[in-house]
């Protein structure tokens, strides 16, 4: 299912190849950070259906990372305002606002801070369609939220608390790895008719800079990219993770090794297939997150992969992910799933 | 000088005056919302003739304010711009007490005996809402008894009545509109019923048949309806709260002369989403009344194990919002309470808070016997004496609105509907597996088209691990 036929490189800060025609890739936009990708999306997506609300902890002036810049001057407070301090009334309140038929885009400031709101996300959001038998629904709640390492964020700055919410039937989980593509997935996230939980790699807020289209466009959901072709060995990851696992897929390259990156973007419900295709043609899998290793989406794709292709393995499913700490502010770096520890993976992986 | 009686002005005007002696300060328009400004510091209405002024007025009470014993003394300005604004100093350490001397009194217009108060207030009803509300309670009761002996003699999973709270149920319902969006807790059935929902509905939701709109999915009593805009109930307690202030607020935004209204219990005050519904119901000035049925129990937990506050009306005030506490089982003072809380939330765009007392006369769910917490007597007492039921039907029957053969007529015709709808939904065989997979998503994903395949395989290899009664 993997579309890996007429695809352009690029010379960018981080992996963004581009295939397909559904790709939009090709046109010029502006060069945009993500969080200004994001702002883009939110405008457009204002402006494109006025029952759309954007909402959380101040995001009137523009939000904690700028994510909100100019909505409230340009769509009024009643439809982009501040909240109390509050997760469970903001997502309980998005709730009841998406239950009516409008888009509720709520922002959580950081996804260490999600948890209040887990009983509103998993026992209604997720249940509403189904309980209901479909009298109802909240499907145009959006939940976006900053996630993953920063350098300096300890415990509670720091957090990719993905894997809770991948195991809730009824919601999505979305995780873009560059300015364009969330751009693309965001506004694909907020039209989508069901729940949907964004996170968004807060280090690449204003690292990553990108061609950004200015026009309105969407990515598909649920559907992973091979954004880079190889034989020996696939990766998988999602978010800021991708860009370390390129660098380490060139230094892997210089040593003869060619390795398949794939970016997932939808962690629920996932592209199964394109990581399948793309593991009974190299024989190895490495996934790569920064979340702890133990009870990680990791295992999920690793569990799945062996079901699906384990006659054509040739090592077992690598992981290399965070460790099982709390997020270490000075031993961040020990912590981290770098480079060098993915490449030794690889090697060992490859040379098993 | 009494401001209702039967004889009274047209039901416009009493209402009216009820309306106008509940008017709050600092309300605004709904059109924008503003910066916050500062509550003026109005005096209070004067030369009211109100004898229950006590408990209407949104402003603090001057008695109350003067207990801080403020002194204005002219050489020190005793007003600073904190955020938030002015306050006034005082130079006593003085703490608010933890509570005033004398609990809020509760607004009730029939006593116990059904005979309507001298001087009291209400929003009078015409006889044909008032014998609806009257037969609704009295086919609330029925179906109840019903589905919960049907529990007991294993026809039916589960169950949970709601007797002894008909009133609230049935005479809160009868003040709303049908634009109005519930948001119940899960012993509000009675709400669905005025609304329109059939015994027969009810019971099939209860069998999880394949004509229950939840499609089998959920427990018994696990009810909705987006025809009569009744939220779909979940077990988990006061999570509808915010999603009930988000809704109201989608009603102002889109100028609806509408409100959103939420039931839960005295123990859903505790979680919390109660405060952070109120507080948000506040911040965002929605049109939303919040009605707590003070039943005195939490399963087997008594209201001195939930709080500490006088109950439940107070705490309205600690969010900005204006309260008010209700004999529930006073069909009529309900009914008044509920009418004039939705004319407030949608004139004035704001919140209401409805504390209405009651007992709990049933056990929890038929999963529990509350003899083994609390007296048979006192559940006895309450159902006989203070029974929601005969009380009103007192009243309806001295404006000569209902007479005993209208009640065994009714109770007659009740009881053998409840019965063949019980027959029937129990026969009707159940939704088709493939409901199991619908409605996750809008649209099933591959992993569930999977998991639907693998499970009707298992199905096929063997039967006999499965109900005949789902179809596959």
């Amino acid at each position: 299912m993997a579309a890996l036929l007429g695809r352009s490189c690029r010379k960018l800060s981080f992996p963004s190849l581009s295939h397909g025609a559904r790709r939009v890739s090709t046109e010029t936009g502006k060069s945009l950070n993500l969080y200004s990708a994001i702002n883009q999306a939110l405008h457009i997506a204002l402006d494109t259906d006025p029952w759309s609300y954007v909402f959380g902890e101040d995001v009137g002036f523009g939000g904690v990372f700028r994510c909100t810049t100019g909505l409230a001057e340009r769509f009024g407070k009643n439809r982009v305002f501040n909240t109390p301090l509050c997760e469970q009334g903001i997502v309980g309140f998005g709730i009841g606002l998406a239950a009516m038929g409008n888009r509720a885009i709520v922002e959580i400031q950081f996804a260490d801070y999600i948890y209040p709101a887990f009983d509103q996300i998993v026992n209604e959001a997720a249940k509403f369609r189904y309980r209901s038998g479909n009298q109802f629904n909240c499907g145009g709640l959006t939940i976006r939220a900053p996630y993953g390492a920063v350098g300096h964020g300890g415990h509670y700055h720091s957090q990719s608390p993905e894997a809770f919410f991948c195991h809730v039937p009824g919601i999505k989980v979305v995780i873009p790895r560059s300015p364009r593509e969330a751009k693309g997935l965001l506004l694909s996230c907020i039209r989508d008719p069901n729940p949907v939980v964004f996170f968004e790699p807060k280090w690449l807020y204003r690292q990553a800079v990108e061609e950004v289209p200015e026009h309105d466009y969407m990515i598909p959901l649920s559907e992973a990219e091979v954004i880079r072709e190889g034989n020996d060995i696939t990766l998988v990851g999602w978010g800021a993770q991708l860009t370390i696992m390129e660098q380490a897929c060139l230094d892997a390259e210089k040593e003869g090794i060619s390795c398949e990156l794939i970016d997932l973007k939808t962690l629920l419900p996932w592209d199964k297939e394109t990581v399948e295709a793309s593991v009974k043609k190299t024989g190895r899998l490495l996934i790569s997150h920064e979340a702890p290793v133990t009870g990680g989406f990791g295992a999920e794709i690793s569990a799945t992969i062996l079901e699906r292709c384990f006659l054509k393995l040739e090592a077992p499913v690598s992981r290399v992910c965070g460790l099982d700490t709390p997020f270490p502010l000075v031993f961040e770096p020990f912590y981290m799933p770098t480079k060098n520890k993915i490449l030794d993976a690889i090697k060992s992986t490859v040379n098993y | 000088m009494p401001l209702h009686l039967r004889s009274s002005p047209s039901l416009k005007s009493t209402f009216l005056n009820i309306l106008r002696q509940n008017l709050g300060f600092g309300s605004r328009s709904h059109v924008t919302r503003h910066i916050r400004q500062n509550l003026p510091h109005d005096p209070p209405l004067r030369g009211s003739q109100n004898p229950i002024r006590g408990f209407c007025n949104t402003m603090a009470e001057p008695e109350t304010l003067s207990s801080f014993g403020q002194h204005e003394d002219a050489s020190n300005h005793q007003v600073m711009d904190f955020p938030g604004g002015k306050v006034a100093f005082t130079p006593e350490i003085r703490f608010i007490s933890e509570s005033d001397k004398q609990r809020v009194p509760c607004y009730r217009v029939l006593d116990d005996n059904g005979q309507l108060i001298t001087n009291s207030q209400f929003v009078q009803v015409s006889e044909e809402v008032a014998v609806k509300i009257y037969s609704d309670m009295v086919t609330l009761q029925i179906m109840d008894n019903i589905f919960y002996e049907a529990q007991r003699q294993g026809r039916l999973s589960f169950y949970a009545t709601a007797i002894g709270e008909e009133a609230i149920n049935i005479a809160s319902a009868a003040a709303l509109t049908p634009q109005d969006v519930i948001f119940p807790q899960y012993r509000e059935p009675g709400v669905l019923l005025w609304r329109g929902f059939t015994l027969q509905e009810f019971a099939n939701q209860c069998f999880g048949n394949k004509s229950d709109y939840g499609k089998g999915r959920q427990m018994p009593v696990h009810y909705g309806s987006n025809k009569l805009n009744y939220f779909t109930v979940s077990a988990t307690i006061a999570t509808q709260l915010p999603n009930a202030v988000g809704a109201a607020y989608s009603l102002k935004m889109d100028r609806k002369d509408a409100c959103a209204v939420t039931y839960f219990g005295d123990g859903g005050t505790s979680e919390g989403d109660f405060h952070a519904a109120l507080n948000f119901a506040a911040v965002m000035e929605a049109p939303v009344i919040f009605i707590c049925r003070n039943n005195g129990w939490a399963i087997s937990t008594p209201t001195s194990d939930q709080f500490r506050s006088d109950g439940v009306v107070v705490k309205g005030r600690a969010y900005g919002i204006r309260s008010i506490r209700v004999d529930g089982n006073d069909a009529l003072a309900m009914y008044s309470a509920v009418h004039t809380a939705r004319e407030m939330a949608i004139r004035e765009q704001r919140p209401i808070l409805i504390e209405a007392l009651t007992y709990r006369v049933g056990h929890h769910s038929t999963s529990d016997d509350s003899t083994r917490y609390r007296s048979a007597d006192e559940i006895e007492w309450w159902n006989k004496a203070r029974n929601p039921l005969s009380r009103f039907r007192t009243w309806i029957e001295s404006n000569g609105w209902w007479s005993d053969e209208a009640e065994s007529d009714l109770r007659s015709r009740i009881k053998k509907e409840m019965l063949e709808a019980l027959r029937v939904a129990e026969k009707t065989e159940k939704p088709n597996l493939k409901n199991m997979f619908s409605d996750v998503y809008d649209v099933p994903p591959s992993n569930l088209m999977e998991q639907e395949l693998l499970v009707r395989q298992t199905v096929n290899s063997h039967p006999q691990d499965y109900p005949s009664d789902v179809p596959l």
